[in-house]
């Protein structure tokens, strides 16, 4: 397994097209940071314009602020980077034709399947490293620290500087099994094509199709909602909201809806088990016919 | 000899198509061992099922005297295969693929081995080159050298000399006749091309739209009382005309421009270009062609792409 798994990573690490959502990361990263930089207090000032008699204190616009800034936009749009590798791990190699020879090497085909989704999962893991290094500590870097302000629906939540850095790394946490669900599923899309583009495309379709219904409040749709993986894709966000004492003022460490976000994990790491473990079934008694 | 493959009453039916109709033939330590058929004939669905790329719909495999799938790591430690084109990672270089499936074969390779395996093929030059520069005869040969790497028993190489120029499919028959001698290697070898079969292969199994029509020795299977002659004269007319109220009218086949055909015991020949000399024949060329070619094309009834097996 733990030679599979080297080959793995070493042939995604070699391909020139991995490199691209590293890079693309790093380049909307940067052009945020630099458009906050350069006019980031407008933006501010025009979010607060809306809310009357609130005072505050402290840098506003600070590392905190823009990486949770970045994090709203941009974990969005991941999923299609993840897709991007997920999609090419089987149909990738159906379409070189390198997989009838895997397979006609002695190795288990579940092992195999196994290291190749291990490897999809560790070049994820990678890109929100990658992107926490990027968004968190260049702009803690760039902007310093200080206190988040968080901006839901109509209310404004403070957490204390001293109590958001923490936050960061669980809802990092939570990204990458969100992600990894993502790279679950395109991967078991993979099985069915024997070329990349389809299961890229059919896995973001799905990841549109599945956001849609998760924020349309139709009552059909309500009804799916707590059953569809893009439903508990933003549970990152539940660390940022904070409980507050009862004389209005931020319990440090504290999280509103802990249980929530750990069901939230918990559905997504059983779509995990469930795409894996359907791509390893279905495959074990497939036919290798590219 | 002992068996190392032995196959039985295998098929595989895709929906309403049979694409191998319960084929049954047994290859023997040493041989190298011909497949042959058109293409379409179930050749390289034969081939996947003996690599377990596809599961069998019925019949069994044994490979080294054990049951192929309650076997098969053990069993595929023992076999290197090139199957159809040999398609590899097109962004590593050729000594970073030939690392990489020596580690998938489950064996310990070391540089030495991995330089003195590419030297054998003759891409030491070109081994830190990029496989996407590499031509089609260089990539079959690199495929080659992945199926040999950890030395194993058997080689099974389908259509090895697809797409390749005449010195390339001189150099890959070659290194089958090398291996099979002085490796002491059991080779099966697929193909259309009867030719390169015929100039390399021991043994043999014709096969036809999945259907086994014949095994054998090459020896056996080349009939001598059914060699075709090709006769080229200047006076084709005159010659054709006399032909036909001679003693060798009923050995006549066919006439395209200055070409006679004929089919006779090969014993004959020498016989048949005396009368012909004496009828006043003015005689271009006369050959026996005693080969697979002419006696495969018999076999199979679908002779559509006589083009392919020509060439």
């Amino acid at each position: 397994m733990w030679t599979l798994l080297q080959i793995e990573l070493f042939k995604i690490f070699k391909r020139p097209r991995t490199y691209i959502a590293f890079v693309a990361i790093a380049a909307i990263v940067v052009l945020i940071q630099l458009a906050l930089y350069l006019d980031g207090k407008t933006y501010v000032n025009f979010m607060l314009q809306s809310i009357e008699r609130f005072n505050v204190e402290g840098k506003m616009l600070n590392g905190y602020f823009v990486c949770y800034f970045i994090l709203q936009t941009l974990l969005i749009h991941v999923p299609l980077l993840i897709a991007l590798v997920g999609g090419d791990m089987i149909a990738g190699e159906a379409n070189m034709g390198t997989l009838r020879l895997l397979i006609s090497k002695p190795i288990n085909r579940s092992t195999l399947l196994i290291s190749k989704f291990l490897a999809s999962t560790i070049y994820t893991l990678l890109l929100l490293v990658w992107m926490a290094f990027l968004s968190l500590l260049i702009s803690l870097m760039v902007f310093g620290a200080g206190d988040l302000m968080v901006f839901q629906s109509q209310v404004i939540i403070q957490i204390p500087g001293s109590d958001v850095f923490w936050r960061y790394i669980a809802a990092f946490g939570f990204a990458a099994i969100a992600m990894t669900t993502v790279a679950a599923l395109s991967f078991f899309l993979s099985l069915f094509a024997e070329n990349s583009i389809g299961p890229i495309v059919a896995a973001m379709s799905i990841v549109i199709v599945c956001t849609i219904l998760t924020t349309m409040d139709l009552p059909l749709f309500l009804s799916m909602k707590p059953y569809l993986f893009t439903s508990h894709m933003l549970g990152w966000k539940g660390f940022f909201d904070i409980k507050a004492s009862a004389n209005g003022s931020a319990e440090l460490g504290s999280i509103q809806n802990l249980p929530g976000i750990l069901k939230s994990a918990l559905i997504l790491v059983v779509h995990i088990i469930f795409f894996v473990g359907a791509t390893v079934f279905v495959f074990r008694k497939k036919d290798v016919l590219s | 000899m002992s068996a190392i493959i032995k196959v039985d009453n295998l098929s595989k039916q895709y929906h309403e198509v049979k694409a191998v109709n319960d084929i049954s033939f047994t290859v023997n330590t040493g041989d190298i061992y011909g497949f042959l058929g058109q293409n379409g004939a179930g050749k390289s669905t034969t081939i996947r099922m003996l690599l377990t790329l596809i599961a069998p719909t019925a019949g069994s495999i044994e490979l080294f005297g054990k049951n192929l799938h309650a076997n098969r790591k053990e069993v595929l430690q023992q076999i290197g295969a090139v199957i159809e084109k040999p398609d590899l990672y097109k962004y590593l270089t050729g000594y970073e693929n030939l690392s990489l499936f020596a580690r998938m074969s489950g064996v310990k390779v070391t540089q030495k081995k991995l330089n003195e395996q590419l030297e054998q093929v003759g891409l030491t030059e070109r081994a830190n080159s990029k496989v996407r520069t590499y031509s089609q005869g260089m990539k079959q040969r690199l495929g080659i050298a992945i199926a040999l790497i950890h030395d194993p028993k058997l080689i099974i190489l389908d259509e090895p000399t697809n797409g390749l120029d005449p010195q390339g499919i001189a150099d890959i028959r070659n290194l089958i006749l090398h291996l099979s001698r002085h490796q002491g290697k059991t080779i099966l070898v697929s193909s259309h091309l009867l030719h390169e079969i015929e100039l390399i292969a021991n043994r043999m199994l014709i096969i036809d739209k999945g259907k086994k029509i014949m095994e054998g020795t090459v020896a056996e299977l080349v009939d001598p009382a059914r060699t075709m002659v090709h006769l080229e004269v200047t006076n084709p007319q005159q010659v054709m005309a006399w032909l036909q109220n001679s003693r060798w009218s009923t050995c006549l086949q066919e006439q395209n421009n200055t070409v006679i055909l004929l089919q006779m015991n090969k014993q004959q020949v020498p016989e048949l270009t005396a009368d012909l000399v004496k009828a006043g024949a003015s005689i271009m060329a006369l050959q026996p062609q005693n080969s697979l070619e002419s006696y495969f094309l018999s076999l199979t009834t679908d002779n559509r792409h006589v083009d392919t097996f020509t060439n």
